[in-house]
């Protein structure tokens, strides 16, 4: 194991991270604080309590949820899609470093700041509404499994893409869309019953359900779907990577 | 003893179907320089990035060191320092930590004593807390060159190293790669300059369409520089040679108009004078004489031209 060049590369993102840390930290920080206030205060304030949680608690978790997966891809693409953008990759290609030492250094330093990220907003969400974590070694866990898979995940989005709007495609195309509708605002039994169905092919529904599951002990689905769901998202995304890593795809002619 | 690079049947085909790389055997060996020219597009980049480990070979093998680069990447690639063509560099990272990370990335611990040593060699002291996106051009050349040391690499590539530097930083440069030569570095350099190559080179290779089509030290090549070639020019062409002449070894040229000495200049006698006395003799006429002095650049070209 390279560990000198794990840390390495784990501590030049993070450094990145800190460069660029209105981007970072405080731009989505706003952003959630602003969807406190819409949905939380002014709209929530008008919906009743969800089996007995305030509307603006309820949607903590999906907010988090929200923040963490967008933040997790668009960290971990953008970490590995800048070096091959400018070049700088001829380093890490040329350098005694395994492709596994390389996902661990990146996928680390993503996760890493998405979780740092999660833990920010809701202590931001602490200062708006009551908050309960009735299980939160669970809500940890749940906090890094999805900051891990979802950097993988951009990891590899990061890896496919050849131009910045490829780039953006994805987070703004797919993700976006399935976490507004993997119930960060409502809960799956609020929808007619067809969208129930529906609902449940959206991978994020089990990932929100389990995150909120871990706050309040509510969920659409069960707890251990979600956490099977999310393992199997997982290893998915470290099946597709190991065969990036074989092939060279994209990165090695 | 291993060479410090061992190329073998090298292959090298892209899935557009360019063969960049034909048959490549090359020997580098332990502590020398040595020189890869070749016109642009010849696979000199492709050659180097492929011992390199960043394109893939399609067929043949790689020893750094004794290692091979595919099996052994990791004993391998520890030996091997590149300072690639372009200047690729985090444009927002200062001196200091660009430098640094290259270390840590090649899996060595943290040594900032080399670290400033190669800064202070490099003449980038001054700017080591510096963001690269400030540097000029030759800078960064420079921190590319900071970068691929320092991980302390006993062999060193550095592709076309001096294209778009000035004079003075060329000489620095040159400086540095002494001294690495002497502290026993392997150096491989790609160039255009062959003057560059005649100065600092122990020994040259051609690359051509992707073959390396000579490989030669340079003392012999130089050897065939110093000859110069008088050309008498013909009246009226011939078929042979006269006979009275042959202790001159001279040559026909091809369509019989030129009678051709080859001489050594650095020979106190060039044999010039005996040479047009028994010309004469054997009543050959001329109309014109020519000397010529040919350079490597000359041998590069027609080299490079005869393969076409």
């Amino acid at each position: 194991m390279n560990l000198y060049a794990i840390k390495a590369i784990y501590l030049f993102e993070m450094h990145r991270t800190w460069r660029t840390i209105m981007q970072s930290v405080i731009s989505p920080v706003i952003s959630t604080s602003l969807y406190f206030v819409v949905f939380g205060s002014a709209i929530g304030g008008r919906i009743p309590e969800i089996n007995g949680v305030s509307y603006g608690a309820f949607i903590v978790p999906g907010l988090i949820m929200l923040s963490l997966l967008t933040q997790s891809i668009s960290n971990a693409s953008f970490g590995i899609y800048f070096p091959k953008f400018v070049g700088t990759i001829y380093e890490l290609l040329s350098a005694p470093v395994s492709y596994v030492e390389i996902v661990i250094a990146y996928v680390g330093a993503a996760a890493s700041k998405s979780i740092i990220l999660g833990l920010i907003i809701l202590a931001t969400a602490a200062l708006f509404v009551p908050l309960r974590i009735e299980h939160p070694f669970m809500m940890l866990l749940f906090l890094v499994l999805t900051a891990v898979t979802f950097s993988l995940f951009g990891f590899i989005i990061g890896i496919w893409a050849d131009g910045f709007e490829k780039l953006q495609l994805v987070p703004l195309m797919i993700i976006t869309p399935l976490t507004f509708l993997g119930g960060s605002f409502y809960a799956v039994d609020m929808l007619p019953p067809f969208w129930q169905t529906v609902t449940l092919f959206n991978p994020v529904v089990y990932l929100i359900s389990g995150f909120r599951w871990s706050f309040y002990g509510l969920s659409d689905v069960h707890i251990g779907t979600s956490l099977a769901m999310t393992a199997v998202f997982l290893i998915a995304c470290m099946l597709v990577l190991r065969w990036i890593f074989r092939t060279g795809y994209r990165l090695k002619s | 003893m291993s060479s410090a690079i061992s190329v073998s049947s090298l292959y090298k085909t892209y899935s557009t179907g360019f063969e960049a790389l034909k048959n490549i055997n090359l020997e580098i060996r332990h502590g020398e320089i040595f020189a890869l020219l070749g016109p642009n597009g010849a696979g000199k980049t492709t050659l180097i990035s492929t011992i390199c480990g960043i394109v893939n070979p399609t067929s043949g093998t790689i020893l750094a060191d004794g290692h091979d680069i595919i099996k052994e990447y990791r004993a391998a690639r520890t030996k091997i320092g590149l300072v690639p063509q372009e200047l690729t560099t985090d444009a927002f990272e200062t001196v200091w930590n660009t430098v640094s990370f290259s270390r840590g990335l090649f899996g060595k611990p943290a040594k900032p004593a080399h670290i400033e040593k190669i800064l202070k060699e490099l003449s980038l002291w001054d700017k080591k807390d510096s963001k690269l996106m400030t540097l000029s051009g030759g800078m960064k050349r420079r921190v590319m060159i900071a970068k691929a040391l320092s991980h302390e690499p006993e062999i060193l590539f550095l592709d076309e190293p001096t294209a778009g530097v000035d004079v003075e930083l060329r000489r620095d440069m040159w400086n540095v790669v002494r001294a690495l030569r002497a502290s026993g570095v392997t150096i491989i350099l790609t160039t255009h300059y062959i003057e560059e190559a005649q100065q600092m080179a122990d020994r040259i290779g051609v690359i051509s369409h992707g073959e390396i089509i000579l490989v030669e030290e340079k003392d012999e090549l130089m050897r065939s520089l110093g000859k110069k070639q008088l050309r008498l020019h013909l009246q009226g062409k011939r078929e042979t040679v006269p006979e009275a002449l042959s202790k001159y070894g001279l040559e026909l040229s091809p369509d019989g108009a030129e009678l051709i000495y080859t001489y050594d200049t650095q020979k106190e006698r060039t044999g010039i004078t005996a040479l047009l006395k028994d010309l004469d003799k054997a009543e050959v006429r001329f109309n014109d004489i020519q000397t010529k002095e040919s350079s490597l650049e000359e041998i590069f070209v027609s080299l490079v031209r005869e393969r076409k």
